[in-house]
């Protein structure tokens, strides 16, 4: 861990060195621990482990450069902040620390104890001014796709700046056209920080670098599930923990060091060369996301004999499934057009009427030859919660085995989660048997 | 000998049992600390031919006997078959959990539903009222069926419930009501469970802790509208299942 190296800087972001150390440390141990035990792990996972351990260092220190330059560096909660208009900016957009236990007791203190623990868990991190990506971001970008948040952001403001998206909760053509509004207003806002309008061919640029790591975050999704073999070439943890960095990293650093795995993956498909033993049940998981450090589900499943080959979550399927279609843009306003698409198309919880997201799922199951389902989703996550009946309900129609689970980052309840998911692959392994 | 060991999060159930399927051995202790040693020693003296553990506490003891684990939905599922062969729905309430099982007609399972970590339908609230209300656990069970008046615990968290039960004692209500108030929760919630199955089922075996109080057997069943019977030996049912499955395996 090399944060002692930045400690200077850190400090000027005004980030609780001390505190922030004895977290970083935990958190690191936490990941050898589980991570770096792997046996048979790919060897291009070396540079995910050495981001690992530079995650608030030398990362922090490129985004300060940024910053010195008067590029964006902007945090956000959700897939839904355009971070391609961001990177065409020259900036960064990250995702900010919220998945820790941590923090929430701090949290606590001004918020109410029955919200989501990850909006908890990332407004402690603002109050212990312990992450140094929140410490380094000139806007936090909100959006407005759960109650909670949006009233949050208002709390959060009082810390920190905060800006809010307004994201509709309905398709309609008069949603859309607000969306596109709003669009526009997030480019005016990177305008405001680099004091320069951001050109037709920027935005394009970063349309192009996005777009080139959400491909190889879906070379991976292939490599993991749609090869058509028993053979899984990298472990759930391992590929969960890409994706949960994918919001952190330099894209174009991040894109390249992935298209090497998957380089390395396609060749131990090839081998036969899979993590996991023959005919080990194949899970997907439905539902909230596991933000960064949260592998409790992962872990459960690992050791229960189980192999998770994608996740529909935000940190996730969902959030690298469409590109933006730029091949024949030669104006802004239709490349406005083209993003809200994009984004639009995103089958988030929030939206109502959501049917889009059941068949995409439903099509998962079958494409990707799956064994079972796990709707997973945070404590009082009520869209993602009360979409579990109707999710689930779909599922039972097509007979296709499901469990519901509802956690939150405190590790009290490993134990019962790892009963429930255990019993699960049992019963899906008895269906197996008598199929045979 | 076939053993199956149970590690719950209270108490730690051993039960061996001969290749006839009889039960030759049986044993309740309390789960302390390093419980992986205390079985092992009882176990030290014993002929195993096959052993399978279950429960909370179950990988643990792996790493003290290299044995296999299975869930304890699984071990469940096969104590109920061997106790009556026609079940097809387990209800078992532990001191932390509360299961609803339903069953295939080979002692493997359908499905299953589990509560969510939260204590309140649990064992463990029963006991804090019995304690609260200042009656042992057997007083606490079958005082119930004197209630002369039908209240309610409207609470879905434990601690928020105990505090409901502390303003039904500041208002004068009987023992016999507020037990009723407090087993009538359970039950309720313990019929939603099962009945997300949208249940066919007839056959239904009470286990766990919770199969030695008639009171909530006699709710659940009023509830359901059907016959709820106890297993017998319910505390061990986990461990049966379990040694009943390494006899099976061996």
């Amino acid at each position: 861990m090399s944060v002692h190296e930045h400690k200077k800087l850190l400090e000027e972001l005004g980030v609780d060195v001390e505190r922030h150390a004895k977290m970083m440390e935990m958190g690191y141990e936490g990941y050898k621990n589980q991570f770096m035990s792997q046996t048979n792990r790919p060897k291009a996972m070396e540079y995910f482990d050495w981001f690992m351990s530079e995650v608030q260092g030398q990362r922090i220190a490129e985004i300060n450069e940024l910053r010195k330059n008067k590029k964006p560096a902007i945090g956000a909660f959700c897939i839904f902040v355009p971070e391609e208009i961001i990177v065409g900016a020259g900036g960064a957009c990250f995702g900010l620390c919220g998945g820790s236990p941590a923090t929430i007791a701090d949290a606590e203190t001004e918020l109410p104890r029955n919200i989501c623990p990850l909006i908890k868990s990332a407004y402690g991190f603002k109050l212990q001014k312990t992450c140094a990506y929140t410490q380094s971001a000139d806007f936090i970008y909100g959006e407005t796709t759960c109650e909670a948040k949006k009233k949050t952001w208002e709390l959060l403001n009082k810390h920190h700046p905060v800006k809010v998206m307004n994201i509709p909760h309905m398709k309609r053509e008069k949603d859309l056209k607000m969306w596109k509004e709003e669009l526009s207003e997030f480019k005016e806002h990177m305008e405001e920080i680099t004091k320069k309008p951001l050109t037709f061919e920027e935005m394009k640029n970063g349309v192009k670098i996005v777009n080139e790591k959400r491909f190889a975050l879906q070379r991976l999704d292939r490599l993991r599930s749609m090869n058509g073999s028993d053979v899984i070439p990298i472990s759930a943890k391992d590929a969960l923990f890409i994706t949960q960095i994918s919001f952190l990293d330099d894209p174009i650093r991040f894109t390249q060091k992935l298209n090497d795995l998957c380089d390395e993956l396609e060749q131990r498909v090839k081998e036969n060369n899979s993590v996991y033993k023959k005919e080990t049940p194949r899970l997907m998981v439905l539902g909230t996301p596991f933000a960064l450090p949260n592998w409790k589900l992962h872990t459960a499943v690992e050791t229960s004999g189980g192999a998770i080959v994608n996740e529909e979550s935000c940190i996730g399927h969902r959030y690298y499934k469409d590109n933006v279609d730029i091949d024949e843009i030669k104006d802004e306003d239709s490349l406005m057009e083209k993003l809200l698409q994009k984004y639009s198309s995103v089958d988030c919880a929030c939206f109502t009427p959501n049917t889009p997201r059941i068949d995409k799922i439903l099509q998962m199951y079958k494409d990707r030859k799956l064994d079972g389902v796990i709707y997973y989703s945070l404590s009082f996550c009520h869209t993602y919660n009360v979409e579990a009946k109707l999710v689930t309900d779909a599922l039972e129609k097509e007979g296709i085995p499901a469990l519901v689970i509802e956690s939150d980052y405190s590790p009290e309840d490993a134990g019962q989660i790892k009963t429930r998911v255990e019993a699960f692959l049992e019963s899906i392994n008895f269906k197996k048997m008598k199929k045979n | 000998m076939y053993w199956g060991i149970d590690i719950g999060s209270t108490y730690t159930k051993i039960c061996g049992i001969d290749k006839n399927l009889n039960i030759i051995d049986k044993e309740v202790i309390p789960t302390i600390i390093d419980q992986d040693e205390i079985v092992k020693k009882y176990l030290s003296n014993k002929e195993v031919k096959m052993l399978i553990s279950t429960g909370y506490g179950r990988d643990m003891i792996k790493d003290a006997l290299d044995f296999p684990t299975i869930s304890e939905i699984k071990a469940h599922s096969r104590a109920a078959y061997h106790f009556q062969n026609s079940a097809d729905m387990v209800i078992d309430l532990g001191g932390q959990d509360c299961k609803v099982i339903k069953l295939d007609s080979n002692g493997g399972f359908i499905d299953f539903k589990m509560n969510d970590k939260c204590a309140a339908g649990t064992g463990k609230f029963l006991e804090i009222t019995a304690n609260r209300i200042g009656l042992n656990y057997e007083e606490f069970s079958t005082i119930g069926f004197k209630a002369d008046k039908e209240l309610s615990i409207s609470s879905m968290c434990a601690v928020f419930a105990e505090s409901e039960v502390v303003s039904l004692i500041s208002k004068k209500e009987s023992a016999a009501n507020i037990c009723y108030a407090v087993h009538d929760a359970i039950a309720s919630r313990i019929a939603s469970m099962a009945n997300k199955f949208a249940t066919t089922s007839e056959n239904i075996i009470f286990t766990g802790g919770g199969a030695l109080n008639p009171f909530l057997i006699h709710l659940v069943s009023k509830k359901l509208n059907k016959k709820v019977t106890a297993s017998t030996q319910p505390q061990i049912s986990g461990a049966l299942g379990a040694a009943l499955i390494a006899c099976e395996i061996d």
